[in-house]
């Protein structure tokens, strides 16, 4: 009698630890609806309202689905040449950019990771120490000035290219996925450094080069400061500058010649603002569930411990 | 400058190995040597000939050493020819806050002027604000921003269906792709006061919509919860990596002794993910005074320039827009001093409470 109450008992307790589970369980499924409703609304309310008449997005008629399907904001976007123009610079400036990022980090990456590098420590020391001490804006402004930088196409994709994070990723990469026994057969077999680097090593890290060239692309296609202050000619500007121009300065690009209300003006270049920032967020967007991989990847090279 | 706080915070975690390198303490100690034997020399002038010769071959042995080498330093050198250029360079730049810097003269020739510009500066009116701002923005992103990427992960880790789980992370991960530009673009259409979305639901339900973005006193919360918005996602990956790598047995364990959910996520998630999260929250306190430059100087407006005006923006201001080269780097100077200061602090603090560290 005594045990079956006792079973009874633990019964119960168990019964209403598992009812507390499952509350659990739907807090947390509830929390996490919640949260990819506020992360998803936002950005789809861009996208309809791109396509929405103006007055009715204003007004807060459109919630759900586009309103008045309106192509206009999209087509006076497009029609700015300066739009094209900085798109192109920005995809030249990315491309570009990365590709010199790649050729400057990963053999210092992989030299760094090497053992027998002489005097590794110190060398080392001279990549970490720019990662908590910089000179700052001015005397950098300064010195990009005194190199005849300014204005140029390079000072978007040369000047910063080093990114000792990067250095010690691709060092960490390498120091944990190529084995040592690698580059002493090659030796033997009579193989340099540079060849080995180009012949084994770099067919080897494809991963690293992916992450790094992602992490990099990215960042250089969302800068816009280093424009902002060491260009000034129009036609090198990237991108982001020109959204700046219309989505923070409020600057409306249409001209006035169009001969059209001072208020349709404002109403058309509020929907430029929206496809605006569809155009230009899109590829990344359409582009990043597929790399996503990539991207975690890095992360847990980076987090590699030995 | 956001990059570079999530930057470190990769780098938290691959650190250790920077201090482990054992071939630089063998190449100080053969230079010790190296020193002791040409003092030896200098000083017992009755030397004998077997020391010279330990010392040539020392000498050899670090030539070859070096020449073996070779290869990996032409590997090193494009990044190193860069790095001096643009990152040593302009720490030897940093001289002019000492001097009253005129491009007309250089960096050479400019006067000597001592602290004066630091003075200047903790003297003018603006600092009080701009450190108080910075101060502001900054603590109370941490205070948000630190805690909620690790409930994230915790929430996320707890999600047992598969491909549900996937979209969760996808989506959170969405909005950091998202540039700074457009999301201060976003973050000035949503808030607009007549037409902005926020004022439209606010609407549905009778609220009347402030206008936030001219109000100094809300600008930080703004800043901070458009951040969390845009990067909590991001940020938990770290702390997801950290949860996958627990050991099941513990909740293997916890389940036998009748541990509830939530009783394993307190003893068990909690306890294993604290020296993760320590080590970030010393490299977060390292960047106080660093702020998200980019993002504050896009919301920036005269009506809320008394709550939004930050030391970085200041720097800005000062430097390339008023021309006041020397004022700006003492300023600059200044906030990267404290930074260091702050980051040995707490790394201190931690290692003597927690015994986890960076240095």
């Amino acid at each position: 009698m005594e045990a079956l109450m006792k079973n009874k008992l633990t019964k119960k307790t168990r019964t209403h630890k598992n009812l507390q589970d499952r509350l659990f369980d739907l807090s947390v499924y509830g929390i996490a609806i919640v949260m990819i409703v506020m992360i998803v609304y936002p950005l789809w309310f861009i996208i309809i309202a791109s396509f929405s008449d103006p007055a009715d997005v204003a007004n807060g008629n459109v919630w759900f689905w586009p309103k008045e399907w309106n192509l206009a904001g999209y087509i006076e976007l497009l029609k700015q040449e300066m739009i094209w123009r900085s798109y192109l610079n920005t995809i030249i400036y990315t491309l570009v950019g990365t590709l010199i990022a790649l050729a400057v980090n990963i053999p210092a990456g992989y030299a760094l990771s090497r053992k027998d590098l002489f005097g590794r420590k110190w060398i080392s020391i001279f990549y970490i120490v720019p990662m908590f001490v910089g000179g700052g804006l001015v005397p950098t402004y300064l010195v990009i000035k005194n190199f005849g930088l300014l204005d140029t196409f390079w000072v978007m994709v040369l000047p910063f290219a080093v990114s000792c994070f990067n250095i010690i990723i691709a060092r960490t990469f390498f120091k944990t996925s190529l084995p040592e026994t690698l580059w002493e057969a090659a030796q033997i077999d009579g193989c340099g450094t540079i060849r080995f680097f180009f012949t084994m090593v770099l067919p080897l890290s494809k991963a690293v080069l992916a992450v790094i060239g992602l992490w990099t692309a990215v960042d250089i296609w969302n800068s816009w400061f280093n424009a902002m202050i060491y260009l000034t000619n129009e036609n090198l500007q990237p991108l982001q500058l020109v959204l700046r121009r219309i989505l923070i300065a409020n600057e409306s690009l249409l001209g006035f010649s169009s001969g059209s209300l001072a208020s349709e003006l404002r109403s058309l270049s509020e929907m430029m603002k929206y496809a605006a920032i569809v155009v230009s967020t899109l590829p990344i967007m359409c582009l990043y569930p597929f790399l996503q991989k990539y991207f975690n990847q890095g992360i847990m090279i980076g987090s590699i411990k030995e | 400058m956001e990059s570079v706080y999530s930057y470190f915070k990769m780098y938290a975690l691959s650190y250790n190995q920077e201090y482990q390198i054992k071939g630089g303490r063998e190449l100080y100690q053969q230079l010790i040597e190296g020193v002791a034997a040409v003092y030896n020399k200098a000083l017992t002038k009755g030397f004998t000939h077997n020391h010279v010769i330990l010392n040539e071959r020392k000498m050899t042995k670090i030539m070859k050493q070096v020449k073996k080498s070779g290869p990996l330093y032409l590997l090193l050198i494009p990044s190193i020819i860069l790095l001096i250029c643009f990152s040593y360079l302009p720490m030897y730049g940093l001289v002019i806050a000492f001097k009253d810097y005129s491009p007309s003269l250089g960096i050479l020739e400019s006067q000597w002027v001592g602290f004066k510009h630091f003075i200047q500066y903790f003297n003018s009116y603006q600092f009080d604000i701009t450190i108080k701002n910075t101060l502001a923005i900054s603590l109370y992103s941490i205070l948000v921003g630190f805690p909620l990427p690790i409930a994230l992960a915790i929430l996320c880790n707890q999600i047992r269906v598969g491909t549900f789980k996937k979209v969760f992370q996808v989506t959170t991960y969405l909005p950091h792709f998202i540039s700074t530009m457009v999301m201060c673009g976003m973050i000035l259409l949503f808030l607009s006061p007549s037409t902005g979305l926020v004022a439209n639901v606010l609407g549905l339900i009778g609220i009347d919509m402030p206008n936030l973005l001219s109000n100094a006193s809300l600008f930080s919360s703004v800043y901070v919860w458009s951040d969390v918005w845009q990067h909590v996602g991001w940020d938990s990956i770290i702390y997801l990596a950290a949860l996958s790598a627990i050991n099941p047995t513990y909740y293997e364990a916890a389940t036998v002794d009748g541990a509830s959910k939530l009783q394993k996520i307190i003893h068990i998630d909690l306890p294993l993910l604290l020296p993760t999260a320590m080590i970030l929250l010393i490299l977060r306190a390292g960047s106080l005074l660093n702020v998200g430059f980019e993002k504050v100087l896009l919301l920036q407006n005269q009506l809320n320039l008394t709550g939004s005006e930050v030391i970085s923006t200041y720097v800005y201001k000062i430097g390339l827009q008023n021309f006041q080269y020397s004022l700006s780097t003492a300023i600059g100077l200044f906030n990267t001093v404290v930074n260091i200061i702050i980051l040995l602090l707490v790394n201190w603090m931690s290692k003597k409470l927690t015994n986890t560290s960076l240095i």
